[in-house]
C-alpha cells in the first residue's frame, strides 16, 4: 500500500513541479496546489499506513490508526489553504495593475519605479 | 521551570490582536507597539537573567511530558536573539514615525509588525520540529502582508516571486518533517536528537539533513538558493526593509546552526557541504556588492556575505569559531537594521538611491555622515566596533580547523565589504552638493543613532558579553546540554 501510495505521491509531485515552471500565474498556483495535496498525502503515507480503527476513543478497538500525522495534515492543510487564498488574490491585483498573467512579463525594468 | 519563555511569544501577540481593533487611530497605534516592544526588551532581560543564573529554560505547555508534549526551550542563544529581535524591531517602529506614508500604517502595518514578530521569536524558542514549521509559517504570511502593503507595481510584483519560492520551501519543510518522523517516530527536537544518534552511519540521515539545509538554505539565502532574494527585498519600503534584512533570513541561519548542532553533530559531511557552500555565498555577496550603484542593492547583497561568515563559523565546529559566530550574527542583526535605516535617511536627504545621482550630503547632514561611517567600518569589522571579535574568532576557529583558504576568504571578505560602503561613503557625502533644498532627516536618524551607538558598546564592552555568549555555544557544542534540560532524565 505505502509502495502505491509512494508513486502517487510522486506523480503530484511531477505534476506540480511541471505546472510551477509554466509561464501563467494561474497554472503556476494550480502547481501549488497539487505539491501541497502531494505533501499531506506524503504525510500521511510516512506515518504508516497499517490497518487500525480510527482515531476515536469510543471505538473501543484493540489498535488504532496513528493519530499525530493526522493532526499535522490538519494543521498543514489550513495553513496551505490561507497562503493559497492570499495568493490567488495577489494574482488578481497583479492582472489588474499589471494586466498580464504572463510571468515572462512580470520582469523588473532597469529604471526601477 | 517557569512561564518566563513565553512571554516573550505572546506578548507581541495579544499587542497585535489589540491594534486590530483601533487600525484606524496613528497615534494609538504608535504608542500601543512601542510600550508593547519596551516591555518586550525587558522581559527578555529577566529571561536572559533567568537562563544566566538557573540553566535552559524549559516550559512544557499544558503540563504534557517532554516529549510527547510541545515544549518550548530557551537556552541562551535564543534569549539573546529574542532580545536582538525586540531591539531591532523598536528601532524600525521608531524610524516608522516618520519613515512611512500614512496610508500603509492605517492598513495593519503595526499588528503585522507585531505578528511578524511572534513568528521570528516563536521560532527561535521553540523545541519542537513542527512547531517551529507554524512559527515558520506565522512568519511569512506577515511578511507577504508586509511586503505587499501598498500595492505599488513593483511590490505586487516581487511578492508573487516571493509567495512562490516560499511555498516551495515551506512544503519542502513539511516533506522533511515527514521523513523524519517515519525515522525516528517524534516531533520533539531533543528527542528526535537522542534517537538519531541511536540509528547511527544510516545513509537517510545524510539525505534529510541535506534536506533541512535545502529548506533553511531558502530561507536563509545560502548559495544556491538565494535568488529570490535582491529582487524580493528591493520592492518593500525600508523600515519593513530593515526588518525582513535583519531578521528573516537570521531565522534560517539559526535553524542551520540548531538542527546541525542538535540532529546530525556527527556527520562530517554536511558540514562540509555547508563549509563550501557558505565560502562561495560570501563570495557571492561581494561580487554583488561591488557590482551595483544602487545603495539599497549594495547593502541587500551585504546580507549575502553576512550569512555566509556566520555559516562558516557554525560548519567550523569549534568552540571559537560558534563564539565567534554567534557575536556576528548579533552584531550583523543591529548594524544590518542601522545600515538600511541610514540608507532610508540618504534617499529622504538626496531623492535618490542612486550613487551617481547625489554627492556633498556631508556638508548639509553632517550627523548623517558620520553615523553611516562608524556603521560602515563597524560592517567590515575595524577593531573597536562590535564586527571586528566576531570575524576575529572565526577566523581562529578556522585556523583551528586548518582551512587556512576557508580563513583567507572570510578575511579577505571585509575588504570588499569595506570598499563597498566606503564607496556609497565617498560618492554620497564628499564632492559637491546637487540639491538646494536640505530637508530635516533628525526624525529618521536617532534609531539608527541608537543601534550604532549599541554596536559600539557591543564592541566596547566585548568582554563582559563574553560569559553570554559563551554559555550559549555550550548547548550547540553539547547537544545532551540540551537533551537532558528537555527530558528531564
Amino acid at each position: 500500500m505505502e509502495i502505491l501510495m509512494s508513486i502517487i505521491i510522486g506523480i503530484l509531485f511531477t505534476s506540480a513541479t511541471y505546472l510551477m515552471l509554466s509561464k501563467s500565474i494561474l497554472r503556476i498556483i494550480i502547481g501549488t496546489g497539487l505539491l501541497s495535496h502531494g505533501i499531506h498525502l506524503l504525510l500521511l503515507t510516512m506515518g504508516g499506513l497499517k490497518k487500525g480503527a480510527s482515531p476515536l476513543l469510543g471505538q473501543h478497538a484493540s489498535s488504532y490508526s496513528d493519530p499525530l500525522p493526522q493532526a499535522l495534515i490538519l494543521t498543514a492543510i489550513v495553513i496551505s489553504f490561507g497562503v493559497t487564498s492570499f495568493f490567488l488574490v495577489l494574482a488578481y491585483r497583479t492582472y489588474q495593475e499589471l494586466g498580464t498573467d504572463n510571468l515572462e512579463k512580470l520582469r523588473g525594468k532597469k529604471e526601477h519605479e | 521551570m517557569s512561564n518566563i519563555s513565553i512571554f516573550p511569544i505572546i506578548i507581541p501577540f495579544f499587542t497585535g490582536i489589540l491594534l486590530i481593533f483601533f487600525h484606524k487611530h496613528i497615534i494609538i497605534q504608535r504608542l500601543v507597539s512601542t510600550v508593547s516592544l519596551i516591555v518586550a526588551i525587558i522581559t527578555s532581560l529577566f529571561l536572559i537573567a533567568a537562563v544566566k543564573k538557573a540553566g535552559v529554560q524549559t516550559l512544557n505547555l499544558s503540563n504534557w511530558e517532554a516529549p510527547f508534549g510541545i515544549t518550548l526551550v530557551s537556552d541562551m542563544l535564543s534569549a539573546l536573539l529574542v532580545l536582538t529581535t525586540n531591539i531591532v524591531a523598536l528601532c524600525c517602529i521608531l524610524y516608522s514615525f516618520k519613515g512611512i506614508d500614512q496610508d500603509r500604517e492605517s492598513y495593519f502595518y503595526y499588528s503585522l509588525i507585531q505578528f511578524l514578530l511572534v513568528g521570528v521569536i516563536g521560532a527561535f524558542s521553540t523545541g519542537d520540529i513542527f512547531n517551529l514549521f507554524v512559527f515558520f509559517e506565522v512568519m511569512l504570511m506577515s511578511s507577504y502582508a508586509l511586503l505587499v502593503i501598498g500595492g505599488t507595481k513593483v511590490q505586487l510584483r516581487e511578492t508573487v516571486k516571493y509567495i512562490l519560492v516560499n511555498i516551495i520551501s515551506s512544503g519542502l519543510f513539511v516533506t522533511t518533517v515527514g521523513y523524519l518522523y517515519s525515522v525516528v517516530g517524534t516531533l520533539n527536537m531533543a528527542h528526535i536528537s537522542e534517537r538519531l544518534s541511536e540509528v547511527e552511519n544510516s545513509g537517510i540521515l545524510t539525505v534529510i539533513a541535506v534536506l533541512f539545509l535545502i529548506v533553511f538554505g531558502l530561507k536563509g539565502a545560502l548559495f544556491p538558493l538565494f535568488f529570490w532574494m535582491p529582487g524580493s527585498y528591493y520592492a518593500a519600503p525600508i523600515p519593513i526593509l530593515a526588518l525582513f534584512g535583519a531578521l528573516l533570513t537570521k531565522v534560517g541561519v539559526y535553524s542551520i546552526a540548531r538542527t546541525f548542532t542538535l540532529f546530525f553533530s556527527t556527520n562530517e559531511y554536511i558540514f562540509t557541504i555547508l563549509s563550501i557552500l557558505s565560502l562561495i555565498t560570501i563570495v557571492l555577496g561581494v561580487i554583488g556588492a561591488l557590482a551595483y550603484y544602487d545603495i539599497k542593492k549594495i547593502i541587500i547583497y551585504n546580507i549575502l556575505t553576512a550569512v555566509g561568515v556566520i555559516l562558516y563559523g557554525v560548519a567550523a565546529f569549534t568552540e571559537n569559531s560558534l563564539i565567534g559566530a554567534l557575536f556576528y550574527l548579533m552584531h550583523d542583526m543591529i548594524i544590518k537594521t542601522a545600515l538600511f535605516l541610514l540608507i532610508g535617511a540618504i534617499f529622504a536627504a538626496s531623492g535618490t538611491f542612486h550613487l551617481s545621482k547625489m554627492g556633498g550630503l556631508l556638508s548639509s547632514h553632517p550627523a548623517l555622515a558620520w553615523t553611516f561611517f562608524i556603521a560602515a567600518i563597524s560592517l567590515a569589522g575595524i577593531p573597536p566596533l562590535s564586527g571586528f571579535i566576531g570575524k576575529l574568532m572565526i577566523i581562529q576557529g578556522g585556523f583551528e580547523k586548518h582551512d587556512y583558504y576557508g580563513s583567507f576568504i572570510v578575511l579577505i571578505s571585509s575588504l570588499f565589504v569595506l570598499l563597498s560602503v566606503i564607496k556609497i561613503f565617498i560618492k554620497a557625502f564628499w564632492g559637491t552638493e546637487t540639491k538646494t533644498k536640505k530637508p530635516s532627516i533628525k526624525a529618521l536618524l536617532c534609531p539608527s543613532i541608537i543601534l550604532v551607538c549599541l554596536s559600539f558598546f557591543i564592541g566596547i564592552f566585548s568582554e563582559s558579553i563574553y560569559p553570554y555568549i559563551s554559555l550559549a555555544t555550550e548547548t550547540l557544542l553539547h547537544p545532551t546540554n540540551y537533551i537532558e534540560a528537555v527530558l528531564k532524565e
